[in-house]
């Protein structure tokens, strides 16, 4: 190849990622689900002709990102690519094919230039609701938990299959959002193909298969390089979380063995009964996330930065679920393998990961109205309102990092942003009364846990709600790393006083509110090292108390003396 | 202002470095470039007004008026350099604007800053007080809770108080309790309440906004009173105006009391600048591109209007990466702003591809080229090495540049580890930054619902000349024009904004229950406003142009599209026809829209109200005596046949109109040069503009 086509080859990529993020913003637009509007979960890419992933959006969650990348191999597997047609669009929420619940549905439209199919567009989104109990850890089965689409088509030719729709329309709490956000999905492929072949035809090339390999190539490169830096080894590490009615053990075996590495989860706990499950595509994304962020940051995902890491897990076991183990909540459990890996990794690159953090986020289902609440609950309430489903994210602190305190209500590793409490309000009737940074939950450290929130929620006029609690590290705080002190626990609660369950649909009563406090983040390095004034600051700012500056960091905060 | 007719106009730009100065009038324009006096700008100001009046021979009292845009306001939110600024907010939301969006502007990098925001925490002080999503208060204000509040604010040395509360821009009657109740105690601090300085739901954004305000307003004000007092002194006795990022003009008065709205009003001008050559050219479609020396802004211009938006992010801290800065809910003329300018830095990312930008050199130590000892390559080392600059002509001959250096920079960051020889790192580069606006401008264009390639291009400032037609051919554009002036544009810009104001208001709507009465009633009232501040500016009391907007989107969406509100007093079927607008336009962006399926509603209405624009009157300039053109000649690279080829070299000034150069051909300027491309012919047209289209291969 020479110098020119190198040049051209990476122009062509950066063409590529920038096509696919205007195909994510699409679907930002156009979506009428809060999650995707207001919240970003979603992924986009774009696909060769043999199903690999060669680019993907930047936003996006990756938990989305890197399940995709293997699903689109199960479409091409029923439809092969040279017999599609130019308007067919094709789509599946199957768990076990696609992201691991029924609520992100992925999309697949193939590309046509002169006559041929040159490549695929696909975009997964978080759909608010598809039926069964709804969102939250509840089912024993996967039956119980929505609607599954068996990978078919969602148009043919520019018609769309009003058979589907119509059988989903039935079976789901909102079909306008639902059929609204279909579209979106659409709309958003459709741009993505369109930018396709224009840059197709403006470099004069006929498919990506050519300039995919250069970029798959180029990416598995610079990830084996960044492997090769490190020490071949066994590097096990566990991490005990809540679970729903028993604790769980994640146990992790890390490889390293010259241009691979091999994560084995031998060991850890058997399938819960519970919704909080993850099928081997999910654990697969978040573990090969985890090990990316430390080796490979600023190398772009593509099915080439994925294929040097592997990833097993007992079947049957909570990684690995079988069908028809239930799955729904399972972002409880995914969110917190790059911790695992954290861990795994943390006696080989000391200086290049943090202390765990609160992980997966918190993210109340809520449900109003006659048929949201338990029947004692209506029967001791004054008033009661619409019926109504919402979701809202939240974040708690992430780890103290080597050389910067960890981030304050900030998501990681989801990709996903809070919405306005403006939005919901306005929305849904709900107060969400507080939302605020909790004060003295970053884990102390050289380098401080990030803070988790106080969340507080009621009722517009007291009405009752229920939630369905999906939380983690209620029992089991992340933990600081290399002197750091652990962050805080996270707590759900009424406002009357009493605790509530972290997983499970519960009632707040007429006139009660919900209390979440979030998890901060553990603490990173001694904490007798930490900056002075960075104590002081936090004393000031309220973050830490004097007596915690003392008794922590040692430090003597005369608050009286010190001015802001 | 008929009397002020007759008189001179300034345009006055002050950035970060230069201040640009503008003179028109009798049919003549002036311009020189002073550096900025960060300490006092007005002194700088003053210096670039006494040279360009000296150069005319003109007085002050000749001046009519003075239009001046900033980037002060801008710098010192990024620069950290304004009030001490104390937050009053809603219980329960003390952390709004620290938290965000709780999201990343990047997923991999755990490593990743988010902004500070403008108001630490321990200024940040609550009330016990709540609206609902309708108004209605579910906790009342009370008197008390502000007894307690200000001894707080007292203690905090509070020179500024943003006032934010929970759905204010519903009913803003708690902000004004507490604005009056401090104003009346503390008539020195500058109050910024929510309802009045970003009155739009999306709480992060409002008090963001409303803090940023604060927290520049002291400065801006001490500033502009400074200014006036100078001109005063001086003997200037016209109007002094300035520029909003919206691209209208406003008076001091309000500049004072919303200075939040001046940032980005340089840039304004320039989009400003490019909107009135479309206009004055016929051109429908237009696509202006600014590239100065640390970034390049792009913005779409159709019919002679460029695009608005109600959102801007200032002091971008990762990256320049969206959601890494400090977002502020304003109207602002909607660009895109990317770090490539001619002093932007290339490197090698760790996967061996060229990278360019965000780090600029700034002008100290400035590109490698300037001899003063920077190793890093930018891209107009870049640019002198595939030969576009001419190393002795650079600037007017004001600085002569070292092409070893520039060599030596390339070779070493980007030709020795890709092993190629420095021409071609250095065309790389310049292909890598091509292509990088290019992306940026497609991006921006999908966002917007438009094309690109049906544009023509207006390429401004120092470096866009030398870019504008590779940038074209990458984005299938066949038509380019480079404006005289093109080096001070956003001054000349000034001069042709009209004098306009936008009142923006949250208020729902939903088309199958349409109300035309209250909306008739919000409309009318937010055009007065509106025209009250376009008359305190100066403008007649009749034949102001209004333009009235509706956001809107499907009813369960979170993310509105503008679409234009017929004139007139809206009867009983206003709701279909806004419907049936909105359907259509959905289309536009989107490809297919919801018809049928799913009701529409309004979340926020706009009006603006303006004078008319000022057509631009100066004459091409006399070529009575030029002796026709003497090209030289130079070795330039070619991006179409990847080589070095001769380019004919022309010297702008000795160009009459009608002269025509076919490509490749270099046409240099004091303040810039014109790249004509190989696949480019150029023409200059009877005001004096270079037009290059591009010939059908």
């Amino acid at each position: 190849m020479g110098q020119f086509d190198e040049i051209r080859y990476q122009l062509i990529w950066n063409r590529l990622i920038s096509a696919i993020e205007e195909q994510a913003q699409v679907v930002i637009h156009a979506a009428f689900s809060q999650s995707v509007r207001e919240c970003g979960d979603l992924s986009a890419g774009v696909f060769n002709r043999r199903g690999q992933m060669v680019a993907q959006a930047v936003t996006g969650t990756p938990g989305h990102v890197n399940s995709m990348a293997i699903c689109v191999e199960h479409f091409l597997a029923k439809f092969p690519i040279d017999g599609m047609k130019p308007g067919d669009v094709f789509v599946t929420n199957d768990p076990w094919l696609s992201v691991g619940h029924y609520h992100d549905v992925t999309v697949v439209t193939p590309a046509f230039h002169k006559g041929r199919a040159v490549g695929l567009l696909a975009n997964t989104c978080h759909i608010v609701d598809m039926g069964g109990l709804g969102f939250g850890p509840d089912a024993r089965q996967c039956f119980e938990e929505g609607v599954n689409i068996p990978i078919m088509h969602l148009a043919r030719e520019g018609v769309v299959n009003e058979d589907l729709m119509g059988l989903l329309r039935t079976n789901v709490r909102n079909p306008i959002d639902m059929e609204g956000d279909f579209y979106a999905m659409m709309a958003c492929n459709d741009d993505g193909a369109r930018r396709l072949v224009g840059m197709l035809e403006e470099f004069e090339i006929d498919d990506i298969e050519e300039v995919g390999d250069y970029i798959i190539d180029q990416s598995r490169k610079s990830i084996v390089n960044a492997i090769r830096k490190l020490p071949n080894g066994d590097y096990p590490h566990s991490v005990e979380l809540d679970g729903f009615d028993e604790p769980i053990r994640i146990q992790a075996k890390l490889t390293i063995a010259d241009e691979h590495i091999h994560i084995d989860y031998e060991g850890s706990s058997p399938a819960s009964t519970y919704g909080i499950n993850l099928v081997h595509n999910f654990t697969l994304a978040y573990t090969t996330f985890g090990v990316n962020c430390i080796i490979g940051p600023n190398i772009p995902c593509n099915a080439g930065s994925i294929e040097p890491i592997t990833v097993s897990a007992p079947e049957g076991g909570i990684l690995n679920a079988v069908r028809p183990m239930p799955v729904s909540a399972r972002h409880v459990i995914g969110q917190m393998l790059p911790d695992v890996v954290f861990g795994c990794l943390a006696p080989v690159i000391p200086d290049r990961v943090p202390a765990e953090g609160a992980g997966a986020m918190w993210n109340p289902m809520l449900r109003g109205g006659p048929t949201g609440v338990a029947p004692e609950v209506i029967a001791s309430a004054d008033e009661l309102s619409e019926d109504y489903d919402v979701i809202m994210f939240n974040t708690g602190g992430t780890g103290g990092r080597p050389t910067m305190d960890g981030l304050s209500t900030t998501a990681f590793p989801s990709g996903v942003r809070t919405p306005p409490v403006e939005a919901v309000e306005t929305c849904f009737p709900l107060v969400i009364w507080r939302k605020e940074l909790r004060e003295r939950s970053g884990g102390a450290g050289k380098f401080r846990g990030g803070l988790g929130q106080t969340i507080e929620i009621g009722g517009e006029a007291g009405t009752p709600f229920s939630v369905a609690a999906m939380f983690d590290r209620t029992w089991n705080a992340p933990r600081g790393r290399f002197g750091g002190m652990d962050g805080a626990k996270g707590e759900v609660r009424l406002k009357s006083g009493p605790e509530l369950e972290s997983k499970g649909r519960q009632s707040v009563p007429y006139g009660d509110r919900l209390i979440l406090e979030l998890p901060g983040g553990g603490g990173y390095g001694d904490p007798r090292d930490r900056d002075r004034q960075a104590v002081v600051d936090d004393v000031l700012d309220g973050l830490i108390t004097a007596e915690d500056a003392e008794s922590d960091y040692g430090i003597d905060v005369d608050v009286s003396k010190t001015t802001g | 202002m008929p009397d002020q007719d007759d008189k001179y106009r300034v345009g006055l730009d002050i950035g970060g470095t230069f201040t640009d100065v503008v003179l028109e009038g009798a049919g003549s324009r002036l311009t020189t470039k002073v550096l900025t006096t960060l300490d006092d700008p007005s002194l700088g100001c003053m210096k670039g007004l006494d040279e360009v009046l000296a150069e005319g021979g003109i007085s002050p009292d000749d001046i009519g008026v003075i239009i001046h845009g900033t980037t002060l306001a801008t710098n010192a939110i990024i620069e950290r350099k304004g009030a001490t600024t104390s937050l009053v907010t809603t219980d329960g939301f003390r952390d709004t604007i620290e938290m965000g969006t709780e999201g990343r502007p990047e997923q991999y990098d755990i490593n990743i800053v988010k902004p500070e925001p403008l108001v630490p925490r321990r200024r940040r002080f609550t009330v016990p007080e709540r609206l609902n999503a309708r108004g209605e208060a579910l906790v009342p204000l009370t008197e008390d809770s502000l007894e307690t509040l200000l001894p707080a604010l007292d203690a905090a040395n509070t020179e500024s108080v943003a006032v934010a509360f929970v759905h204010a821009y519903v009913n803003p009657v708690h902000e004004i309790m507490v604005r009056d109740y401090i104003r009346s105690r503390r008539p020195d601090w500058s109050i910024s309440i929510s309802s009045e300085v970003s009155p739009e739901f999306r709480e992060f954004e409002r008090f963001s906004t409303t803090c940023a305000n604060a927290y520049v307003q002291p400065g801006m004000a001490r500033y502009l009173e400074k200014f006036e007092s100078r001109l005063k002194e001086a003997g200037y006795g016209g109007p002094l105006l300035l520029m909003l990022s919206s691209g209208g003009l406003t008076t001091v008065e309000t500049a004072r009391k919303f200075p939040v709205r001046l940032v980005e009003s340089g840039p304004a001008g320039g989009a400003i600048f490019a909107g009135e050559i479309a206009k004055s050219n016929n051109m429908d479609k237009v696509m202006s591109f600014d590239m100065g020396g640390t970034t390049a802004k792009i913005c779409l211009v159709d019919g002679g209007r460029a695009q608005s938006s109600r959102r801007f992010e200032v002091a971008r801290v990762y990256r320049f990466r969206k959601d890494s800065g400090i977002p502020l809910r304003i109207p602002v003329i909607e660009m895109v702003e990317i770090g490539a300018g001619g002093g932007s830095i290339a490197w090698m990312d760790e996967l061996g591809r060229i990278s360019v930008g965000p780090q600029s050199a700034g002008s100290s130590p400035g590109p490698a080229c300037y001899g003063q000892g920077a190793t890093e390559p930018t891209i107009t080392d870049a640019n002198l090495l595939l030969g576009a600059i001419d190393p002795d002509n650079f600037a007017g001959g004001k600085l002569k540049l070292d092409g070893q250096a520039a060599a030596s920079a390339i070779e070493k960051t980007i030709g020795i580890p890709m092993n190629v020889p420095p021409a071609d790192a250095a065309f790389g580069i310049t292909e890598t930054v091509c292509e990088n606006m290019a992306s940026a401008a497609r991006v921006h264009a999908i966002e917007s619902g438009k094309n690109v390639d049906d544009r023509t291009l207006i390429a401004f400032g120092g470096g866009a000349p030398l870019h504008a037609c590779r940038l074209a051919e990458k984005l299938g554009i066949s038509k380019i024009l480079i404006p005289r002036n093109a080096g001070v544009g956003s001054a000349v810009g000034f001069l042709r904004a009209p004098v306009s104001y936008e009142v923006v208001r949250t208020f729902y709507q939903q088309m199958e229950s349409f109300e035309a009465g209250p909306v008739n009633h919000a409309l009318k009232e937010m055009q007065d406003e509106a025209e009250g501040y376009v008359r305190l500016g100066g403008g007649p009391a009749s034949g102001l142009d209004v333009r009235r907007q509706a956001y809107m989107r499907y009813c369960g969406q979170g993310h509105d599209i503008v679409v234009d509100v017929p004139d007139g007093v809206f009867g009983k079927d206003a709701g279909n026809t806004l419907k049936d607008l909105f359907d259509e336009r959905y289309a536009e962006v989107f490809g297919r829209n919801m018809k049928g399926i799913v009701d529409a509603e309004v979340v926020a209405w706009s009006v603006t109200v303006s004078t008319a624009p000022r057509p631009d009157d100066v004459a091409a300039g006399d070529f009575s005596s030029a002796s026709g053109p003497k090209p030289e000649c130079r070795k330039a690279f070619d991006p179409v046949t990847l080589g070095l080829i001769d380019h004919a070299v022309y010297v702008r000034d000795e160009l009459p109109p009608d002269t025509e150069v076919t490509g490749p051909a270099i046409i240099v300027e004091d303040e810039t040069s014109t790249l004509v491309g190989s696949s480019f012919s150029a023409r200059i047209v009877s005001n004096g503009a270079i037009e290059l289209s591009r010939q059908a291969r």
